[in-house]
């Protein structure tokens, strides 16, 4: 029987290594991927083109608009003479944020009357928008506090802030093993998805049938290879990562990988089970997609997962790629505490041991 | 004579491939699960699901000696909406669950914060943030610093030695999305994908199909010529999109209150140029490539992630490094994108809605145009 598994193993392996095609999907095109789309997904906004309108000509507008031009956040700024024109401009969305002084702006400063900057901010994109007006923010609460202590009222005091894991905030480094998950798994889900779907539309899937493999030995000879290739090609993306993008890890290297391969039969279970739905190929990939941008949606890859409902909080529960990110931003820049990575993990076996199962039963259904 | 027929466009002749082409698209149930299921779960998703609108943040405070004004300041926290805290005496119990991503941020009040707080140049109050959220870590930041000097003027009126007011504030004015919420840009920013995956993603599948099986030579060796070939496999899917497109619209506007403040009118006609510079692209992707994985996988490199990533719709294409900026001016997302958050909520607006579609046009066209050559040399 375990010559029999073996050949089969084989066979896979050497399938996917002859296949130009197939090498390029698993072995460059996720380190080229990762390159690219870490850069992408750094949600950090700077380089803000910003719009000023300052009809006060007195020195409160001046002392702002000189700590908001000395920002490293913004760009460009561009000044115009009505709010007409600058309003032109955010419609025409060259400028994102429109600063506003009114002519009377300094003089009640002076007089110590409540004085308003005001922002026009575009809400096309709220999230940037909103960022941005969070660096305001911090720009008009460290001048407030600098004209309290002119005027004798409160003495400057620090906040002293530290940012744990991540020392200098670089986006870079959280981005990466986020997007490192993903693509893991879309490599875990394309190889095993597409292997059933294209013998079947090959008509080689017949003939491994009648051969004298069993149905089980089959199904173990499709995910020990999909799992290998998987793993081969994580590890490329980890070299990767830490010898190209320079992201540090600094927890346990076996604990990763330990729970990066349940995580990946976890995935190939489910590309099993649609590949055993399906007749082709692009059906398949039809599946891939119905599957994967749902389920990288609400992994807290792109938002956090506390932003959505509580319902879909809970659903996200169910989501391997969700527990794996979570992993793998523990492993990689906090070092955390092995009771903390094996509150994901023990999901991620439960979800794994859920999926091959259902991967197994469909298969044994529908392959006659 | 039969050279002269093949030239020009005969209507009986597309109208025949197009009644083939719908009935082959009505049989395969999988282009329902694209036009239909993959919409509304894409609608859902951004309109339930995927937010950038924080709920709120999970605080512990570390209080190493309580007093009135660690009271007060942990007072000020509290009636934040923005914040829930946990209040613990010692940093050892809350630092673990930081680590653990429990909380967000650690403020500690060392003992000596009665004193330190209106002392000149001293640091009172200690912030720690998890970094491996940058942006939640800054905007958790702000909000403190901005709570600090709140509290420090508080304090100082209280005394009885300020002004009643701060002296300066900021006036918020957001245009278009006055409740900032993400899903008013991210419903409309979704129709790009749905349209992407259609016109690009599953042509180039069927088509690639064709030539894989060798049906597309048996339909060039029939007296159609090459235009009138593309104008028949290409109709069904356009249909289709435009479909898509009016579910959808409809859906945002009547199941997300999303505003649409411009018309149906110039959504349609934007979506039908885009349409055709994704359906010019998936054309193109399948005549170079004749094999469907092949043409699977370079349609969601070149189309469908590019659309996601580089057109605006989540990741701000202002905060990426400058030659992936140079990048999106050849992905067309990017233009129907803006067009899309333009036509919803600010209306219709000439002078970005001309220069979009103006550049979806030329894309269209230089994909049609490549796709006409390479069709015509590999057969003639």
């Amino acid at each position: 029987m375990l010559t029999r598994l073996f050949a089969l193993i084989k066979k896979e392996l050497l399938a996917t290594a002859r296949d130009r095609q197939t090498r390029f999907i698993v072995l460059i095109a996720p380190p080229f991927l990762l390159l690219i789309y870490v850069f992408a997904i750094t949600q950090d906004v700077s380089n803000v083109a910003i719009g000023v309108v300052n009809q006060d000509q007195g020195r409160f507008s001046r002392d702002i608009l000189e700590r908001v031009v000395g920002s490293t956040r913004f760009r460009t700024v561009t000044y115009y003479e009505t709010v007409e024109s600058l309003g032109e401009a955010i419609d025409a969305q060259d400028v994102l944020v429109g600063v506003y002084f009114q002519a009377d702006f300094s003089r009640r400063a002076l007089r110590r009357q409540p004085a308003n900057v005001q922002l026009l901010l575009d809400g096309r994109r709220s999230n940037a928008a909103q960022i941005v007006s969070g660096y305001f923010y911090r720009i008009m609460a460290s001048y407030n506090l600098a004209l309290l202590d002119e005027y004798g009222i409160v003495a400057p005091t620090t906040i002293v802030s530290r940012t744990w894991f991540n020392a200098n905030a670089t986006p870079l480094w959280s981005a990466t093993p986020a997007l490192f998950a993903v693509l893991a798994s879309i490599v875990g889900f394309m190889v095993s998805a597409l292997s059933i779907a294209r013998e079947r539309e090959l008509g080689t899937f017949e003939q491994l049938l009648v051969s004298p493999l069993t149905p089980l030995e089959i199904l173990v000879g499709k995910t020990v290879p999909s799992l290998m290739i998987a793993v081969g090609s994580s590890v490329v993306m980890l070299i990767f990562s830490v010898f190209v993008l320079g992201v540090p890890i600094r927890g346990d290297l076996l604990a990763l990988f330990g729970s990066m391969i349940v995580f990946l039969l976890s995935i190939i279970g489910i590309g099993l089970f649609i590949s055993s739905l399906v007749r082709t190929q692009q059906q398949a990939v039809i599946g891939l997609f119905i599957y994967m941008i749902p389920a990288v949606l609400l992994s807290g890859y792109a938002t956090p997962v506390a932003n959505m409902p509580v319902g879909l909080q809970w659903l996200t529960q169910t989501n391997p790629i969700t527990h794996f990110i979570v992993i793998c931003k523990a492993i990689f820049l906090k070092d955390a505490v092995s009771s903390d990575i094996w509150a994901h993990t023990w999901p991620l076996i439960l979800i794994a041991i859920v999926t091959l199962s259902c991967g197994t039963w469909l298969f044994n259904r529908r392959r006659g | 004579m039969a050279s002269s027929a093949r030239r020009s466009l005969s209507a009986r002749r597309v109208a025949g491939l197009i009644r083939k082409e719908v009935r082959q698209v009505l049989r395969d149930p999988s282009n329902f699960v694209v036009a239909l299921i993959l919409p509304a779960l894409l609608l859902f998703l951004f309109g339930y699901g995927v937010s950038f609108d924080p709920r709120h943040y999970d605080l512990g405070l570390v209080v190493e000696q309580p007093t009135p004004e660690t009271g007060s300041f942990a007072a000020s926290l509290n009636n934040s909406p923005f914040f829930d805290v946990e209040i613990s005496r010692d940093r050892r119990v809350l630092e673990p669950k930081l680590v653990a991503g429990d909380l967000h941020a650690i403020i500690v009040l060392p003992a000596n914060f009665a004193e330190e707080a209106y002392r000149r140049h001293s640091a009172p109050l200690q912030l720690i943030v998890d970094g491996s959220d940058p942006n939640t870590a800054n905007l958790v930041e702000g909000y403190i610093e901005l709570l600090w000097v709140n509290w420090l003027e508080q304090e100082s009126i209280s005394r009885g030695s300020a002004i009643a007011s701060p002296p300066i504030s900021i006036e918020h004015r957001v245009w278009f999305n006055a409740e900032l919420a993400s899903r008013n840009y991210l419903v409309p920013g979704s129709i790009a994908i749905i349209l992407t995956l259609i016109g690009s993603l599953l042509t180039a599948l069927v088509i690639a199909r064709e030539w894989e099986r060798g049906t597309m030579e048996a339909l060039l060796a029939t007296p159609i010529n090459v235009a009138e070939l593309l104008i028949g496999k290409l109709t069904p899917y356009f249909i289709l999109g435009m479909g898509s497109t009016g579910l959808s619209a409809l859906l945002a506007v009547i199941v997300f209150d999303v505003p649409l403040r411009g018309s149906f009118l110039v959504l349609f006609a934007v979506s039908a140029i885009y349409m055709l510079t994704s359906l010019g692209q998936g054309l193109l992707i399948s005549t170079l490539t004749r094999n469907q994985l092949v043409a699977a996988q370079i349609a969601i490199l070149s189309s469908f992630l590019p659309a996601f990533y580089f057109s605006n719709f989540v990741f701000e294409l202002e905060s990426m490094p400058t030659v992936l900026q140079w990048v999106s001016y050849a992905v067309p997302a990017r233009y129907y994108v803006a067009s899309l958050q333009t036509i919803f909520l600010a209306g219709d607006i000439p002078s970005v809605l001309i220069f979009n579609a103006a550049a979806l046009s030329v894309i269209a066209a230089a994909f049609f145009i490549i796709t006409l050559f390479r069709t015509r040399t590999r057969l003639d």
